[in-house]
C-alpha cells in the first residue's frame, strides 16, 4: 500500500484538482453495468484523464469499442462512439481513421476481443501503423459472456470451459503487438493509475499505431473462481506480478516466469500510414493533372 | 402419454440444459465450440457433463465460431460424429462455412438459439438470424420447448446421417433457451439403439489418397447441387421415420408438421418456435369462444415441406401466418414461403401473414386470440402487415 500512497502524494495535484470525469462521461447512462470490483471502470477513468490532461476537443474524439464488459465502455463516453462487433472494432476504426484524419480515433477492445476472434485485426493493424489508440483490457478472461477460458488466461486457472485448469499457452499481447510492427507498445495495472494515464497520454500523442494493455481485474466471475480475493487483493497481486520496464531492456523474453514489464515497451518512429497514403494520392493526382 | 419412468427421468431443464442433455445421449465425438449469449450454456453443462466423466467427445474451444465450423467439417469427414452450438452473431459468422459444410455432405448437427442480429446490439428471440441462412443447405428443424429441444436433437442425427446434410435445430432466445420445465430424459441405452452409427459413404480415407473441396469444372459442380437437391428430397420422410421412431420410444413429438386440433378447423395458425406454444392456448380459447380454429406448428423448415403443408391446408378456408422475423422489403419469411408453397393449388387458403413478435416482442394468448378473431374474415392482402 505504501507504493500507491506515494503515487497518489507525487500525482500531478493540478490536474487530478482540475479533472472532473462527470464531465467527459455519459451521466444518463448510469449506473454502468460494470460489477463491483471490475478493473476497466478504473482504466476508463485513467483514458479519459489522459484525454482531459491532453485538452481533446470531445468532438474530435471517436471512441471504438468491440463486444464484451470491456466494448461496453464505448456507451459511457461523452463522445462520438461506436459500439461494434465482437472482434472487429480496429476493423471499424480503419476506415472511420482513413475517412476522418481529423479525429482521435481510441479502440477500447478485450482481451478476448482482441486477440481470439479479432487477433487477425490486431496484427494488421500493427503493421499498418494507421494513427490511432488501441487500448485493450486485459482480464484474463471472455468476461462478458460469463467467463470462459480467453487466449491470456494463466496457465492452470479454472474457467467456465477449463474445469480442470487451464492448459492452453497463452499470448504476450505486448510481444504480439510489437512483433507485428506495433510503433507503440505500452502496458500498465490499474492500480497505477496515474502512471497508466502517463501511457495513455503518451499513446495518444504517438503518431501512428499505438497499443497499451491495461491489466485490469475480473473479480466478480474469475476471481471468485479461482479464490484470488478481493478486488484490492487481486489488483495488490498483479502489481506483484509486474515488473516496471525501466529493470529490463528488451520485449524479447516476454515469457519470464511470473512477472511481466510494465511502462512503454517499445517506441519508434515509421510514417503514419494515412499520411502517407494521402501524400502518395496527391502525387497521383498531381500527374494526373499534368 | 408418458413413457414408462425405467426408460426415462423427469428433470427440471432450461432449454439449453434440455439440449446438452440429448448431446449427451448422442454421443458426438467431437464438439467445437465457442461461446455466445444465449447459447453458452449448452456449452458450458456440455463441458460440466465431460468433467464429471459422463460426455466423453472432444470438446474444443476455438478462437471464433468461424473457426469452430472449420473444426466441425474437418471432424465430420473423418467420420466423426460432430455437435456444435452457436446463437446469432455466431452464426452470421460462420456464414460462409455453413455453404462450405452442406456442399462438403458434413452431417454435422448444430443446435442455433435464435437472437436478433446487431446492428443496434439485443439479446431478443427473432428468426432471422437462422432463416437468412436458408439457402446455404443445411436442413431446419423449429422447436418449440424444452423437451421438444432434447427430443429434436437427437433425432437431427438420424436426419444428418441419413441424408449426409448439416441440420441446424432452432429455440428461441430465453423464452425456451432459459426458461425451466420438466423434462423427460431417456435412458442412455434407449438413445444407442435410436441412433446406431452409420457406415458412411464418403469419408476421409488416407489410404484412398482423396483431396476435400477442389476446384471442378461447371458441370460437375452442377452436379453436385443435383445431388443436395436429391438428399433434400430425403429429409422430410427421414424425419417423419425418426419421428415416428421417437413416438414409439416415448410417446412424444410430432414430425415435419404438427397438427393440433386440426379437426374442421376454418382458420388455422401457422407458425413455428415458441410461438407454437403460446397459439395452442390461443387455439383452445377460440375454440371455446365457438370459433373453429387449428395449429400447424411447422417442425421442418428447410427443406420447405410444401406437400405437406397443401395436404394439411386442403379445405381450410383461411391461415393466418405468424412471424418472429421480418425480410426486409419483402415480410415474414415463413409467410413467403408458405405462399410459395400453395400458390396456384386449387382450394388454396385465403392467407394472412402476420409479423409479430420481431425483435423478441411478446406475444400472448389474448394477443393471438385477438389477431385470429381480427383476420379470420378480413380480406388477405398478398403483403405482410405488422401488428401488436
Ligand atoms: C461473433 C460473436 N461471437 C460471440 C459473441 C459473444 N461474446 C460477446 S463478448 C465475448 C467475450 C468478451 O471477452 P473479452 O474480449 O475478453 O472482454 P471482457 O468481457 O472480458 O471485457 C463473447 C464471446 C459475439 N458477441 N459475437
Amino acid at each position: 500500500m505504501k507504493d500507491a500512497m506515494e503515487q497518489v502524494a507525487s500525482r500531478d495535484a493540478g490536474s487530478a484538482a482540475e479533472f472532473d470525469i462527470r464531465q467527459y462521461v455519459r451521466l444518463d447512462q448510469m449506473p454502468h453495468f460494470l460489477c463491483p470490483g471490475c478493473g476497466h471502470g478504473i482504466a476508463l477513468r485513467a483514458l479519459l484523464w489522459a484525454i482531459h490532461d491532453l485538452g481533446l476537443d470531445k468532438d474530435k474524439l471517436a471512441v471504438v469499442s468491440g463486444i464484451g464488459c470491456s466494448g461496453r465502455l464505448s456507451a459511457y463516453v461523452d463522445a462520438n462512439s461506436f459500439h461494434t462487433t465482437h472482434g472487429r472494432p480496429l476493423a471499424f476504426a480503419t476506415g472511420l481513421a482513413l475517412a476522418r484524419p481529423d479525429l482521435h480515433v481510441i479502440v477500447i477492445t478485450g482481451d478476448g476481443d482482441s486477440l481470439a476472434i479479432g487477433g487477425n485485426h490486431l496484427i494488421h493493424a500493427c503493421r499498418r501503423n494507421l494513427n490511432m489508440t488501441c487500448m485493450m483490457l486485459n482480464n484474463e478472461v471472455y468476461g462478458m459472456t460469463g467467463g470462459q477460458v480467453s487466449p491470456t488466461t494463466s496457465a492452470g486457472r479454472l474457467t467456465t470451459t477449463t474445469p480442470a485448469g487451464n492448459s492452453e499457452p497463452v499470448f504476450d499481447a505486448c510481444a504480439l503487438a510489437a512483433g507485428a510492427g506495433a510503433t507503440f507498445v505500452g502496458r500498465e495495472v490499474t492500480m497505477q493509475i496515474v502512471a497508466l494515464r502517463n501511457l495513455l497520454r503518451d499513446a495518444i500523442t504517438h503518431d501512428g499505431f499505438s497499443f497499451v494493455e491495461v491489466m485490469s481485474d475480473c473479480t466478480e466471475i474469475f476471481g471468485r473462481k479461482n479464490d484470488l480475493g478481493s478486488s484490492p487483493e487481486m489488483i495488490l497481486s498483479q502489481k506483484s506480478a509486474m515488473r516496471p520496464f525501466a529493470y529490463r531492456n528488451t520485449v524479447d523474453e516476454p515469457f519470464r516466469p511470473n512477472t511481466m514489464p510494465t511502462g512503454v515497451l517499445a517506441r519508434h518512429e515509421r510514417a503514419e500510414y494515412g499520411a502517407a497514403y494521402r501524400e502518395m494520392c496527391a502525387r497521383r493526382q498531381d500527374k494526373g493533372a499534368k | 402419454m408418458n413413457a414408462p419412468a425405467n426408460i426415462e427421468t423427469r428433470q427440471l431443464l432450461n432449454g439449453n440444459h434440455a439440449v446438452a442433455w440429448g448431446v449427451r445421449l448422442a454421443k458426438p465425438d467431437v464438439t467445437p465450440v465457442y461461446p455466445i449469449t444465449p447459447q453458452t450454456p449448452i456449452l458450458e453443462k456440455l463441458i460440466e457433463f465431460q468433467s464429471e466423466g459422463k460426455f466423453a467427445a472432444e470438446l474444443l474451444t476455438p478462437e471464433s465460431e468461424h473457426s469452430a465450423m472449420a473444426a466441425c467439417i474437418a471432424a465430420s469427414a473423418t467420420g466423426a460424429r460432430v455437435f456444435t452450438a452457436t446463437s446469432s452473431q455466431g452464426l452470421l459468422l460462420m456464414h460462409e462455412l455453413l455453404h462450405f459444410a452442406a456442399g462438403a455432405r458434413a452431417p454435422i448437427v448444430m443446435f442455433n438459439v435464435n437472437r436478433t442480429p446487431a446492428s443496434p446490439w439485443g439479446f431478443w428471440p427473432d428468426q432471422i438470424d437462422s432463416l437468412s441462412q436458408r439457402d446455404t443447405g443445411w436442413v431446419q428443424l423449429y422447436s418449440e420447448s424444452p423437451q421438444d429441444s432434447l427430443d429434436t436433437v437427437i433425432q437431427a442425427f438420424r436426419i444428418a446421417e441419413g441424408s449426409m446434410l448439416p441440420v441446424m435445430i432452432n429455440h428461441d432466445a430465453f423464452y425456451v433457451s432459459h426458461s425451466v420445465e420438466p423434462v423427460s430424459v431417456p435412458a442412455p441405452g434407449l438413445i444407442d439403439e435410436f441412433l446406431p452409427r452409420v457406415e458412411r459413404p464418403m469419408q476421409l480415407d488416407t489410404g484412398a489418397g482423396q483431396s476435400l473441396g477442389a476446384p471442378i469444372g461447371q458441370a460437375s459442380w452442377n452436379r453436385t447441387r443435383r445431388e443436395m437437391a436429391a438428399a433434400m428430397e430425403t429429409v422430410p420422410g427421414l424425419t417423419e421415420a425418426a419421428a415416428s421412431g421417437w413416438r414409439a420410444m416415448t410417446g412424444r413429438g410430432g414430425g415435419v408438421l404438427e397438427a393440433y386440433r386440426m379437426t374442421g378447423a376454418e382458420v388455422v395458425v401457422l407458425t413455428m418456435g415458441s410461438m407454437a406454444g403460446t397459439a395452442r392456448d390461443a387455439v383452445d380459447r377460440l375454440r371455446d369462444e365457438g370459433i373453429a380454429a387449428g395449429l400447424l406448428k411447422l417442425r421442418l423448415f428447410r427443406p420447405f415441406p410444401a406437400d405437406e403443408l397443401r395436404a394439411a391446408l386442403a379445405g381450410v378456408p383461411c391461415t393466418i401466418v405468424l412471424d418472429r422475423n421480418y425480410s426486409p422489403g419483402m415480410g415474414g419469411v415463413l409467410h413467403q414461403e408458405a405462399k410459395a408453397a400453395l400458390y396456384g393449388t386449387v382450394g388454396a387458403p385465403r392467407m394472412h401473414g402476420l409479423l409479430a413478435g420481431v425483435g423478441g416482442v411478446n406475444v400472448d394468448v389474448a394477443t393471438i386470440a385477438r389477431l385470429v378473431r381480427d383476420y379470420r374474415n378480413a380480406d388477405p392482402s398478398p403483403d405482410a402487415v405488422w401488428v401488436e
